[in-house]
């Protein structure tokens, strides 16, 4: 069985004209347990709005996303956020580290709304990706290359069954947009995560066996209805 | 762990805007504190202040006039009576001691009473205390000689050996100085009563000081009169006969209740002050809402980051609800310094205008309960910007706001 199992899945918006605009149309996804799937996506293609319902941070209009035998469309909205803390990590483009913590307290935070604060594991994290030396730190005293790989520590934080990166390296120079990237691959690898990474970088894109048009898998952006927020 | 280090951190993001409201709510505590201990205080303190005695026997008019102004030391005298009241008084069975005190000069604004010496020996303050002098010996009731107060002691700097010359009137004119000159042979112990803020002459000083109207170079001011046994009886028949009976004198007694008249007076002092006092916390509560629900648009992307890493709506409205209480914690503990400043404040202005001692220190049941009710008005004020907090949409606000 699937690890990721999504069928028949839209989401649209109502444009400031008050004319609904479809921008997700999936009629089926499939991601495995522990596998590591790269989706290219334009921007427009309705990435970001895909990511976000199979998080649960939207809500679907219709259709199934199945997370671990969990059916996360028909949840409430605390369900799904308890969901997301203990099932889901979230790497964003922009990081999004909360700027008056310090490293240790981003990963300890995103703990805390799941299974609770491990410290150990939280200082452990830290050090795979190279901060160990950087536990009291604040955001805006490391570079944009750490700041991601504190998101990654975040988002491995509390075990998730997947992570999904939503142009993770958009904001790094190439090099390190692929010392990202392999670090990303190799500790979701070595916690036992799957990995839905999108992507318009074409060496990222290269880099996984396994990837796909986000475009053609969105029939909502292949027919050019996107304009996704 | 995650509520209060999410509100530690809040606070901290937020610092200028945390302590300036937080000032406010101590400016609001402090002032809704000192309000209600100032009015219990003095309340008990001034109708504790009976400087020994049980009444006070004057001239015809008001019971008030005469206990402020023979007791506290305050007040314009109603009058003088006979120095034969005086001793009619004394000779009652009923009396323990009767003080004559004669009033109606200063010196550089605190008042020169003349008595008789019966006072420092035979006066029992409450607790059993007497008159205890620091430094010196009593007065020789013939000899142009002075006993100090404590606290006039202190302001003049005045000791045994010094002299002055006596102003006529109540009120400091240095045009209008008595040509006699005294020298102080003792100064009191402070007794934390207005007789600290006397200084004490023989009797017939007052009376016989140049300026003064020779026919009434006998009369006396008051007599202060302490009773041989607490039973309201003998009081009763006296209040009857000088009060009822007569209409030459008046009798006040109890001394406390008569005070007590004196706030009743000046009640609306209070409602107003606390009227004000409530008014200040009301403003104080609407600055954490206003503080806190203005600080929301640059809190989006937080919230957002927060409900993407999976904190709850409740979470969050939890967070900043528990923010404003938080706040209002911080002002009520700097609140009690405050409290403590004006209480510092007031009580030295009431010592040296009245002689009354009220203690900064002492406990109240305000402090328990104005810091309960500013932090539960605080919270409360804190669910307006904890329901915007609620509401914020996730998805809309992770992207970084430029």
């Amino acid at each position: 069985m699937a690890l990721l199992e999504i069928r028949d899945l839209k989401k649209s918006y109502v444009s400031p004209e008050g004319a609904p605009t479809v921008v997700v149309d999936v009629p089926s996804f499939q991601l495995a347990a522990s596998h590591q799937v790269a989706l290219s996506g334009e921007s427009g293609s309705g990435k970001t709005t895909f990511l976000n319902l199979i998080a649960g941070i939207l809500a679907p209009d219709s259709g199934s996303i199945r997370i671990d035998g969990v059916e996360v469309s028909s949840l409430p909205e605390a369900a799904r956020d308890r969901l997301r803390a203990t099932k889901i990590g979230y790497i964003f483009q922009t990081f999004n580290l909360l700027q008056g913590y310090t490293c240790l307290e981003n990963v300890l935070l995103g703990m805390s709304f799941g299974p609770g604060p491990n410290r150990g594991f939280a200082e452990a994290l830290l050090r795979r990706v190279g901060l160990g030396d950087r536990l009291r730190h604040y955001p805006r005293q490391l570079s944009t290359g750490q700041q991601q790989r504190v998101a990654v520590a975040r988002a491995l934080a509390n075990r998730p069954k997947v992570v999904l990166a939503d142009e993770p390296t958009g904001n790094l120079d190439h090099r390190a947009a692929g010392d990202a990237l392999k670090l990303i691959r190799e500790a979701c690898e070595e916690n036992g995560a799957a990995l839905l990474l999108v992507s318009h970088d074409r060496d990222v894109l290269a880099a996984f066996e396994h990837h796909q048009d986000l475009a053609k898998l969105n029939r909502a952006a292949a027919a050019g209805k996107e304009g996704c927020p | 762990m995650t509520l209060p280090l999410m509100v530690r951190k809040s606070l901290r993001q937020h610092l200028l805007s945390t302590w300036i409201t937080a000032f406010s709510i101590a400016l609001a505590g402090g002032l809704l504190m000192a309000v209600w201990v100032v009015k219990d205080q003095s309340q008990t303190a001034f109708a504790g202040v009976n400087a020994g005695f049980d009444a006070v026997l004057g001239a015809r008019g008001s019971k008030l006039q005469l206990v402020l102004n023979t007791v506290f030391h305050l007040e314009e005298s109603p009058g003088n009576i006979p120095f034969s009241d005086y001793e009619q008084i004394r000779s009652n069975a009923a009396v323990r001691v009767a003080i004559p005190i004669a009033l109606g000069d200063n010196y550089l604004g605190y008042r020169v009473v003349g008595t008789v010496t019966n006072l420092f020996h035979d006066v029992e303050l409450s607790g059993g205390r007497r008159f205890a002098l620091e430094a010196g010996r009593s007065f020789d009731p013939n000899l142009r000689e002075a006993v100090v107060g404590g606290f006039v002691a202190r302001r003049l700097g005045l000791k045994p050996g010094d002299k002055f010359q006596p102003y006529h009137g109540l009120i400091f004119n240095p045009n209008d100085q008595h040509a006699e000159t005294y020298v102080v042979v003792g100064v009191l112990e402070p007794s934390n009563t207005p007789a600290d803020r006397v200084i004490w002459i023989p009797l017939q000083g007052v009376q016989l000081m140049t300026g003064h109207d020779p026919k009434s170079a006998s009369d006396i001011s008051g007599v202060l009169i302490k009773f041989k046994d607490t039973s309201p009886l003998t009081a009763r028949q006296l209040d009857l006969f000088y009060n009822k009976q007569g209409n030459r004198l008046t009798f006040a007694w109890p001394i406390a209740q008569i005070v007590a008249q004196l706030f009743n007076k000046i009640a609306w002092v209070d409602k107003v002050l606390a009227l004000v006092a409530y008014l200040v916390a009301l403003v104080a509560t609407g600055s954490i809402l206003v503080s806190i629900y203005n600080s929301m648009k640059e809190r989006r992307r937080d919230i957002a980051i927060l409900r993407a890493l999976g904190a709850r709506r409740r979470t969050i409205f939890a967070a900043v609800v528990l923010e404003a209480a938080a706040i209002a914690v911080l002002g009520m503990i700097l609140a009690f310094v405050i409290h403590l400043g004006i209480m510092t404040g007031v009580a030295s202005v009431v010592r040296a205008e009245t002689g009354v001692v009220l203690d900064p220190w002492a406990p109240h049941l305000v402090m328990l309960w104005a810091p309960a009710g500013m932090v539960a008005l605080a919270a409360l004020a804190g669910v307006v910007p904890a329901w915007k907090a609620y509401r914020i949409p996730v998805a809309e606000n992770l992207a970084p706001v430029s």
